[in-house]
């Protein structure tokens, strides 16, 4: 086997069309970010998936741990008064 | 972790999954999930790794352009669907090399249908008919298995599967209809694929170990059995349109059933392939380790050339 280093890990992120985000769509490793870019549109793109390709090292990610979910999400969950069904209207007002 | 903890959170990890909740990498999820999906991920990806190499055999000699550029794509698409599916495995935390290790080692296994010989143009056609036929059909539940990334490789794969079962069909088509030789290289492919086809599913239910387990995570929607009948059922029809001859003495329609009975497999030949006994193994194997050796210098070198352009980017920049 190699001694040398392996390739790393990138995420590729596409956009199917103008006017949509750019979505995850998998990894892939590749030694630089041309190959990466390259081997993106050869692995997913071989039907017109995409016209816009993001490459990003997967190592520059921070995500969040699923586990850390209560604290990071919940405040969230008690703030009922940021939508809209939380007010009281009576029904005979319109457009709103 | 105490036990007790364990236990609790096993038990809220499989109501999840009884729920149809999906599993993302990062969640907790206990050992055994985790090896069993390693090992099947990674075994799926080797397959369609070394998948390439029988297919490999015809590319140059493929009929016309047309068969050609067909062939072409599709074992293009096998080395992306092995992409997929590593990329998937990888994100439980086994490296793409300890992965390649693996099957290069023979510590891993790979479907053993693709241990068998390309010998004519006429087994390009069988694959896509019957081998690609048989892998949808194991591949389709998958597109719903608990866990995330592994899900979401086979919805792709899927979607590219189904124009490979098609060009060998085709394949098959065109030589039923052509010269009397010509049908009988297609009767020779199909009496040759088809039993290492229907092994392709898997062994009987009362000798698969891992069948109750996977049905729980929902690695397996139907058994190896419900699954083979299902193949048969609608492979036979397509073989009555070809006018092709199922290599089966004992196949016949069971009205009762709305299904067909069919012949003994042989279990033997199927565990001495699995064993590494089969006619091509040795060959695949050697052709697999052979084209990740020679390719080393050039991945030092990609990796050589993308340090230089960093070190100086870096330079410029000070």
């Amino acid at each position: 086997m190699s001694n040398k280093k392996n390739w790393p890990l990138w995420e590729v992120f596409v956009r199917s069309k103008n006017g949509l985000e750019h979505r995850h769509f998998g990894s892939l490793h590749a030694a630089d970010a041309e190959m990466a870019l390259e081997n993106a549109r050869d692995v997913y793109t071989r039907r017109n998936e995409g016209v816009s390709i993001w490459v990003v090292e997967s190592k520059h990610i921070t995500a969040s741990n699923p586990e850390h979910n209560g604290e990071l999400f919940e405040p969230a969950q008690d703030k009922v008064y940021r939508h809209p069904t939380f007010y009281d209207l009576p029904d005979d007002v319109k457009h709103m | 972790m105490s036990e007790e903890q364990i236990k609790n959170l096993e038990e809220q990890f499989e109501a999840r999954i009884a729920r149809d909740e999906k599993i993302e990498p990062k969640d907790w999820m206990p050992e055994k999930y985790r090896q069993t999906h390693i090992r099947q991920i990674s075994q799926h990806a080797h397959s369609e790794i070394v998948g390439m190499l029988p297919e490999g055999n015809w590319i140059t000699r493929a009929p016309s352009l047309r068969r050609k550029v067909a062939l072409l794509a599709k074992v293009q698409d096998e080395a992306g669907h092995g992409l997929y599916l590593y990329s998937a495995c990888e994100t439980l935390g086994i490296s793409r090399d300890e992965l390649y290790e693996q099957l290069h080692s023979g510590k891993a296994k790979y479907s053993s249908i693709f241990n068998y010989p390309t010998v004519t143009w006429a087994d390009m056609g069988a694959i896509g008919w019957l081998v690609d036929g048989a892998a949808i059909i194991n591949q389709v539940p998958l597109c719903s298995t608990s866990f995330g990334p592994y899900a979401r490789a086979m919805v792709r794969v899927c979607k590219e599967e189904s124009f490979h079962q098609r060009q060998g069909y085709e394949i098959m088509l065109k030589l039923c209809n052509g010269t009397p030789e010509q049908k009988e290289m297609a009767q020779d492919a199909l009496n040759r694929w088809w039993w290492p086809s229907l092994m392709m599913l898997g062994p009987t239910d009362d000798m698969s170990v891992h069948t109750e387990q996977s049905m729980k995570w929902k690695l397996k929607r139907k058994t190896n059995d419900e699954l083979r009948q299902q193949f048969i059922d609608q492979t036979v029809p397509q073989a009555d349109i070809l006018g092709l001859t199922i290599p089966d003495p004992d196949l016949k329609w069971n009205e009762e059933r709305q299904s067909y009975d069919f012949g003994e497999i042989d279990w033997e030949e199927f565990w001495q392939v699995v064993k590494g006994h089969g006619p091509m193994n040795k060959a695949r194997m050697k052709a697999r380790v052979g084209a990740w050796e020679r390719g080393e210098w050039v991945r030092d070198a990609a990796m050589a050339h993308a340090e230089k352009q960093q070190e100086r980017k870096n330079k410029q920049v000070v």
